[in-house]
């Protein structure tokens, strides 16, 4: 379902050219919980960007749902990302202004749905995280642990084709990561969701079905 | 746009204190330009409420002020025999045979001296303006050196009370009443018998004459009629009411090209506020921006709701100073009239179309304030975004 071929990325900072990813290939099948590893800097963000439709691989082709993303222009590539990719970040990523509702809202502006159906669907994802009863409150008045399940929702209630996760637990403290885990591993057996996530925590890594470690450009 | 409404007025809710010191600075320039404005309008009003539809003054041709013109006795009468003028009840021709001129007062309150038009009229001359009505003592009598004053002229100058007297030409008048003319330019004149100030100024021939036509469309015929009549060769007729326009117009333009110059520097001031405002807007929400683009939103969708910011902050701050500025109308001030050279008191006048030019105002400093920071905002590269954090 998502098929990464042999694509390289490199940065230019100043004059200098600096490789991050050579020639790397992954394949995640449908309904994969991926997760992947290793040192700082080794371009695992990176990887995760061109999966999400957000970066452009210097060489290589990236195909997901037989969609190759690497031809979209950036209009297109927009609308794709708004269908077909959930974003889950290490900082939330809440708009401070908008209320968890509002927030979860955000993506379903870009759907030609209804108001009475986005409440329907945004109510739907925020009992889902378990947040029904915390719909009007803003960022600020929640916990970390649960801005980022509104954030989860968010990512979750366009029904994406793939949940891409960048370190979502790094902000937090044991309990509440385990609490974002549960939820993960739920929306991975429960909803199907495909799902590849950046970690540096092992702990979170075990409840992947499948652990690659990114090391030096190279995959493992 | 997209993105939701809310985003947009909770995020300058957010950052209320420099909100408000922007809308302060948009409301300032907003309260000059529509005072200016209203101040202008408040000129043309004034002088042109002085003029009635119905009269029509004789001048001097290319005079264009009573200052400048003058009227024979002989063509004044010719003319009141004319058929396209009314009569009064009492059988005369309507027309009011006047003299004007100017003279030195000291203002209330300093010694400066200020110009004041005087204006010697024809007993008719009540008739020809109705809106001059007496408040205080009583008319002056014909054949008596007495004068009434307007009430701008009573308030403004020393020496003005009733019973006192004025020296001017070559008499000694005595006060004896004061009127009010509805806010027109005649409040800021003072009124005598026409034959008396002749005498006392050694003029043997009138400065205007003013004229009731039996109706509003005698006036061509009127014109046409004068034209043929070589006698009448040196006269010019205009209609009061046109004759007023034309005076305001050296005024009103002169405050309205003064004025506007000086708000629009102002607003280069307040515009770079806004942008400045709008910038560290953009700066302070990067991150936000590249969580709303790697969700979908497009890049003129995030032009758009950061355009809109600025342009709601213009129209709030212009709706401010148009608040504070309709607080002018009750204010009334008096300056020299460039027209005549003398003292008129005229006031600030709101009208819709000053509401209106000043929204408009308002709206081009948003718009220009916040156009490069939005432009700024959509073209943010996603990644560099969500790495601010
Ligand atoms: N936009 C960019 N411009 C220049 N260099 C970049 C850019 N993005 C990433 N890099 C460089 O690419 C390399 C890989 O970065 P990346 O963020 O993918 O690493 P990472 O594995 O996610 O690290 P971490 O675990 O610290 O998040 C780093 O050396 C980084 O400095
Ligand atoms: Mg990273």
């Amino acid at each position: 379902m998502i098929e990464v071929h042999n694509i390289s990325k490199s940065y230019r900072r100043d004059s200098l050219e600096i490789p991050v990813l050579s020639n790397i290939t992954l394949d995640v099948p449908e309904g994969e919980f991926l997760a992947l590893m290793g040192p700082s800097g080794s371009g695992k963000t990176t990887l995760l960007n061109l999966i999400a439709g957000i970066d452009r691989p210097n060489t290589g082709s990236i195909t997901v749902n037989g969609t190759d993303i690497a031809t979209l222009n950036e209009s297109n590539l927009a609308t794709w990302r708004s269908h077909n990719v959930g974003f889950i970040f290490q900082f939330y990523n809440l708009l401070p202004v908008l209320t968890a509702f509002e927030n979860v809202e955000l993506p379903l502006l870009l759907t030609n749905l209804s108001k009475k159906e986005r409440r329907e669907h945004v109510e739907a994802a925020l009992k889902l995280v378990g947040l029904g009863d915390r719909m009007k409150h803003y960022p600020k008045q929640l916990s970390g642990g649960q801005e980022q399940r509104v954030a989860i929702a968010r990512a979750i209630v366009t029904d994406p084709t793939v949940l891409v996760a960048d370190e979502p637990t790094g902000d937090l403290d044991r309990v509440s990561a385990g609490e974002i885990m549960v939820l993960m591993d739920r929306l991975n057996k429960e909803f199907k969701k495909t799902i590849v996530m950046v970690t540096h925590d092992p702990r979170a890594a075990e409840k992947a079905h499948k652990v690659m470690h990114l090391d030096k450009g190279e995959l493992n | 746009m997209k993105i939701p409404f809310a985003y947009i007025w909770r995020s300058l809710w957010a950052r209320r204190l420099t909100t408000a010191l922007t809308l302060g600075g948009i409301a300032l320039v907003a309260f000059v330009f529509a005072a200016v404005l209203m101040l202008s309008r408040g000129v043309e009003e004034t002088l042109i409420e002085t003029g009635s539809l119905d009269n029509v003054i004789a001048l001097r041709k290319s005079a264009n002020s009573e200052l400048v013109s003058q009227i024979d006795r002989d063509g004044a009468n010719i003319l009141k025999t004319f058929p396209e003028i009314a009569t009064t009840p009492g059988g005369k021709p309507f027309a009011s045979t006047e003299i004007y001129v100017i003279i030195n007062l000291s203002k209330k309150g300093s010694n400066d001296m200020g110009n004041v038009s005087v204006r010697g009229i024809s007993p008719e001359a009540l008739q020809l303006r109705p809106q001059v009505k007496l408040t205080a003592g009583r008319w002056f009598n014909f054949g008596q050196q007495e004068i009434v004053l307007g009430k701008s002229i009573a308030q403004r100058f020393q020496k003005c009370e009733i019973g006192q007297e004025l020296r001017f030409g070559e008499a000694t008048w005595k006060i004896v009443g004061y009127f009010d003319a509805q806010g027109s330019a005649f409040d800021s004149e003072i009124w005598g018998d026409v034959e008396q100030m002749g005498a006392a100024f050694g003029r043997p021939v009138f400065s205007s004459a003013t004229f009731r036509l039996t109706s509003q469309q005698e006036f061509e015929p009127l014109k046409l009629r004068l034209q043929k009549d070589p006698r009448l060769a040196s006269i010019e007729l205009k209609r009061e009411r046109e004759y007023y326009e034309e005076q305001s117009k050296l005024m009103s333009g002169f405050i309205k090209l003064l004025g506007l110059v000086v708000t629009i520097i102002f607003s280069i001031g307040a515009t770079i506020g806004a942008m400045i405002t709008m910038y560290a807007a953009v700066a302070n929400r990067t991150v936000e921006i590249g969580t709303l683009r790697a969700l979908g939103f497009k890049r003129r969708s995030v032009l758009a709701a950061f355009l809109i910011e600025s342009i709601i902050l213009s129209l709030v701050g212009g709706a401010i100073g148009i608040a504070l500025a309709s607080g002018m109308s009750f204010v009334r001030i008096s300056t020299t009239n460039f027209g005549t050279f003398s003292e008129l008191a005229f006031g600030f006048t709101l009208a819709p179309g000053v509401v209106i030019s000043t929204l408009v105002f308002a709206l081009v400093m948003g718009v220009l304030g916040g156009f490069l920071p939005a432009v700024r905002a959509s073209r943010l590269n996603i990644l560099s975004a969500l790495r601010s954090a």
